[in-house]
Parts: structure tokens; C-alpha cells; sequence
């Protein structure tokens, strides 16, 4: 699961898809993972330099993340593993 | 170090066209004090949910309401109206200010006497009185306001049996332009039912005519309705005066003035849209002022106002329980916060604020109450900042009715609590308990025992 190289984000959080030409916005948080997923990371290393910054229980981070990556693939930002 | 505070991600399709007229964001700045109590020590002390009524505010209300009748008309009497909200605490605070009281059920009756309102300032309206009750009323003095022929055949009845003249008015329906009329109630002024009710209590040597009443519907957004129906009343005024020399001591107009909130449906905030207390005053005395009637039989003008001195007095404080999202995308809010007790949620957008700080962030949200029932839906779309499970949101405006139309279902109910002129906190009325039911239920000993 990563990122598609054709998505452009801002540090602001602006997202623009330049294949379906639609674009979004997110907060910080959404930056932050965005640019993780875009690194390739894995959900356990995302978790902890999120726990580690962040005043943030285990659970409610992964309830949340699991969330906002359902959402990345609804909106095709992610590209599904094959 | 210390951690930064944690906002969970979210992501919005950029969308471009008309903006969608039910989401549009209504806070900035979160509620985090009601009347300099911390929202979240409220919560930690009376639990969540939790109504809060502020004393101050019920104060400012009617004394700016009092003002707005007195600056325009001479004698102007307030009858606080009961089923808005019955709360012992609330009723005293009205009558410490000067309001008579104004009920509409022998429940209702027993609880002003109760209250220390003396039988001739209690006005008893409504559908349904007891030959039991309007005794009472007759002995006490009060105020009687006849619904329909049967209760003014009873009446009259009754009081030649104790050989006492009954105080009474009768409730007049008509058309002033609203829909729909409420012709359920009171006598049809257009059709003459209303003066053939008149005639008979005239002609009764046990009924003594005091005043004309109508309550022409509830939520009333045109204030010159209420110069029609004014004006209707004046005109049998001026034909009792005529037939029967009778001058008739008070117009009572009953209620019906909006309050803040926002009706399902409008595309703009009540709050900027509703008219005030100052243009229905306006539109009432000046018609009274500009009429027929001599100056020295001006009657008294009663306003049985309940809403629009209550509902912005009182928030409820609930707490977030969980969030979903939806099939649609969409997300869902559960909060601790019933249609069971928060019955307005019907017939209103309230305004509701999240209690703790938030960023600029928001997401088009379903707020859904706790009970497992299709509907409970407190808001069908709101845009909310992002909330997190124990958070705590302040619904505004929700005096009127909630606290009397509420129901046990499913959970039990909250505490009410009251802050004073001094910032103090009081319990009004305490959460209930399993012991609340039990004491009124009773199983037939056969029931008791069984095996599984």
C-alpha cells in the first residue's frame, strides 16, 4: 500500500491528483501520514513516530488511522496492493 | 518534552458548486464555560448528560420582555407558562420577577398553589379540567379560561352548586393569517361561535366575565398575526361595551413568540431571521393603543410568553460516545444526547459547540444519539470539528419543553442543574434511578419467580 507517485501534496495540505484531476485538503496529521505512506513506511513505525510526537492512546490512533486510509483508497490517493 | 495534542487525520474532497445549506459551519470559538463554570468540571461533578440553566439569564429575559410591553402600553401582566418548563427552581424565578402563573392541567394547578402563587394570579387554561379542579379554581379565585361548551356547561354548573361566581374568560380561535389555524382550541371568533359563549356567560349570574383569551399558534414568525388577533379581540371588547355596558378587565394574547433557534429547514439562522420581543410588543400595544377602546377601560395585557423567555437560558452538555463512518463516506457522530431528551431536536437545528479547543477543520457529520432506535438523530447533517470519543459538546437553547416533554426511554434521565446570580451551582432536579421506576411498579406476586 503506498502512495500513487502522481499525487502532489503541500505542506499546507493541498492534494491534487493530476489523473482524475480532482483535488482535497487535509489537516497536519493527514500530511504527516500521507508523507509516511509516500516514504513507504509501515504502519507500526508510523504508529510510533506518531505515539512519540503526539499526546495519543495506541487504540484511538489506530482506529483513526485505519479510517483515514479506507478514505485514501475510496478517493484513489492510495494505490491498492496488488 | 512535552507531547503535542493529537488531532485525528482526515481528508475532504475539494468540491465546487453551491454549498450545501444544511452544513453550514456555525462555531469558531468552542464553549468552554457556562456562566464562569468550567464545561468539563460540570461534567466531572453532574455527569453527562447534563442540563444547565442559568439564573442570570432567565432574569435578563423577562425583564427585557417586561420592558418592551411597559415602554409601549401601561399595564401589562406576565404569566409564566407552565408546560414550558415546570421546574420548581425556574417557576420561582419567574414569579420572584413578577409573572403569574399560567397552567394547563390540575397537575400543573397544584403545582403553582404549591409554588406560593396565590389562586387569583393562576390562569388555568387547557382542553381538560376536572368538575374537581374547576372547583378548586372557582373557591381560589383563579383565573378560568373555558376551552369549549361543555366545560362553560360544567362551569356554570359548579359554581351555582357552591353558590360562587366563577372568574372566567373564554379562549377565542380566529384567523390572523397563520397556517395552520388552531381552531382545536377556544371559540371561532369568525363564525360567532365565540361571541354565542360570550352572550351565555353575560347572561349567567354565576359567571363573571374578566377577560377575552386567544394563543393564535406557537413559533410565530409574523408579528403582525398577533395585530390581527388583537385587533379581533378588541372588536368583541368594544360589542361587550356595547350590548352589555362590560368592560372587560384584561386581553390575554397567550404566546407563540419565537426564540432564538433555527427551525428545521430555514436556510438562515433564527438568531439573525427570528423577530424579537420588540417587534411582536410593537405590533400588540399599538393596535391596543390606536383602538376604540376609551382610555380609561384599556384592559390589562396579559402575554403567557414561554419559549422565547426560556429556551436560551439552558444547555444541555453532552459527550461524544463514538465515531463511525458511514457507507455513504459520510461520518457519525454518537453522542450521549437522546431525541428522548432532547425532544426539540424534532423541530430544531440547535446550535451545538464543541467544548474543547479545535482546529479549523471540520467534517459534514450525522450526530446520532444513544438509544437503539432508528430515531434518534439529533442533527441529520452538521458540520462538527473533529471530535474524539469523551469529548463534550454544548447544545444552546433548549429551555422550552425539553425538561417537561422529555421521556424515560431506554436510559434513565440527567441532572438539572442551576448556576445563580453568584456563579454557584445547584441540582434542581436529581438523575434518576432504578429506584425512580421501582417505586411505582408492581408485579403480581405469580410473576416473581421463574427458571431459565
Amino acid at each position: 500500500m503506498k502512495i500513487k507517485n502522481s499525487i502532489a501534496i503541500s505542506n499546507t495540505g493541498f492534494i491534487f491528483n493530476p489523473v482524475s484531476g480532482e483535488s482535497f485538503t487535509t489537516n497536519q496529521m493527514g500530511v504527516e501520514i500521507i508523507n509516511m505512506l509516500k516514504a513507504e513506511m509501515a504502519y507500526e513505525s508510523i504508529k510510533d513516530h506518531i505515539m512519540d510526537k503526539y499526546e495519543v492512546e495506541s487504540t484511538a490512533f489506530e482506529k483513526d488511522y485505519y479510517d483515514f486510509v479506507s478514505l485514501l483508497k475510496a478517493y484513489l490517493v492510495i494505490e491498492l496492493d496488488k | 518534552m512535552t507531547k503535542l495534542s493529537y488531532e485525528r487525520p482526515v481528508i475532504k474532497k475539494v468540491e465546487t458548486g453551491m454549498p450545501n445549506k444544511f452544513g453550514l459551519r456555525t462555531e469558531y470559538l468552542p464553549m468552554t464555560e457556562i456562566e464562569n463554570n468550567k464545561v468539563k468540571d460540570l461534567v466531572k461533578e453532574y455527569g453527562s448528560p447534563l442540563f444547565v440553566i442559568s439564573e442570570r439569564l432567565i432574569r435578563k429575559n423577562i425583564n427585557e420582555a417586561k420592558r418592551a410591553f411597559t415602554d409601549r402600553y401601561p399595564k401589562v401582566q406576565f404569566a409564566w407558562s407552565y408546560k414550558t418548563n415546570y421546574l420548581d427552581s425556574v417557576c420561582k424565578v419567574f414569579h420572584q420577577e413578577g409573572s403569574w402563573a399560567e397552567v394547563v392541567s390540575g397537575f400543573e394547578y397544584d403545582k403553582a398553589l404549591k409554588n406560593g402563587v396565590p389562586g387569583k394570579y393562576i390562569i388555568f387554561n387547557g382542553p381538560h379540567k376536572t368538575d374537581e379542579e374547576l372547583l378548586k379554581a372557582i373557591n381560589n379565585d383563579s383565573l378560568i379560561h373555558i376551552d369549549h361548551l361543555d366545560e362553560l356547561y360544567s362551569l356554570m354548573s359548579i359554581a351555582k352548586g357552591c353558590n360562587k361566581k366563577a372568574k372566567v374568560a373564554i379562549r377565542i380561535n380566529l384567523d390572523c393569517g397563520i397556517y395552520p389555524m388552531w381552531d382545536r382550541f377556544g371559540f371561532n371568533y369568525e363564525n360567532g361561535q365565540a361571541w354565542d359563549a360570550l352572550n351565555k356567560i353575560m347572561l349567567n349570574d354565576y359567571l363573571e366575565l374578566m377577560g377575552l383569551h386567544c394563543h393564535i399558534g406557537t413559533f410565530i414568525l409574523s408579528p403582525m398575526a398577533y395585530s390581527v388577533a388583537t385587533s379581533k379581540l378588541i372588536d368583541l371588547s368594544l360589542n361587550l361595551q356595547s350590548k352589555y355596558g362590560h368592560t372587560i378587565s384584561y386581553i390575554d394574547l397567550g404566546g407563540g413568540f419565537t426564540s432564538k433557534n433555527t427551525l428545521k429547514g430555514s436556510f438562515l439562522q433564527g438568531v439573525d431571521t427570528n423577530p424579537t420581543i420588540n417587534d411582536y410588543a410593537d405590533a400588540i400595544t399599538s393596535t391596543l393603543i390606536n383602538s376604540n377602546i376609551k382610555p380609561e377601560n384599556l384592559p390589562t395585557l396579559i402575554l403567557e410568553s414561554g419559549r422565547a423567555l426560556i429556551d436560551d437560558t439552558s444547555f444541555l452538555i453532552g459527550s461524544v460516545i463514538a465515531n463511525k463512518r458511514l457507507t455513504s463516506g459520510k461520518r457519525a457522530t454518537i453522542i450521549d444526547v437522546g431525541v428522548n431528551i432532547l425532544f426539540t431536536s424534532f423541530w430544531y437545528d440547535h446550535k451545538i459547540t464543541p467544548a474543547q479547543p479545535f482546529s479549523h477543520f471540520t467534517e459534514d457529520t450525522v450526530l446520532y444519539g444513544p438509544l437503539c432506535m432508528n430515531i434518534d438523530v439529533i442533527r441529520e447533517s452538521i458540520n462538527l470539528p473533529l471530535l474524539n470519543k469523551g469529548d463534550n459538546l454544548v447544545i444552546s437553547n433548549i429551555g422550552a419543553y425539553n425538561m417537561t416533554q422529555w421521556m424515560q426511554f431506554i436510559n434513565l434521565r440527567p441532572n438539572i442543574v442551576m448556576i445563580d446570580l453568584q456563579n454557584n451551582v445547584h441540582i434542581v432536579r436529581k438523575r434518576e434511578t432504578s429506584e425512580t421506576f421501582e417505586r411505582s411498579e408492581q408485579t403480581p406476586e405469580h410473576l416473581n419467580k421463574f427458571e431459565l
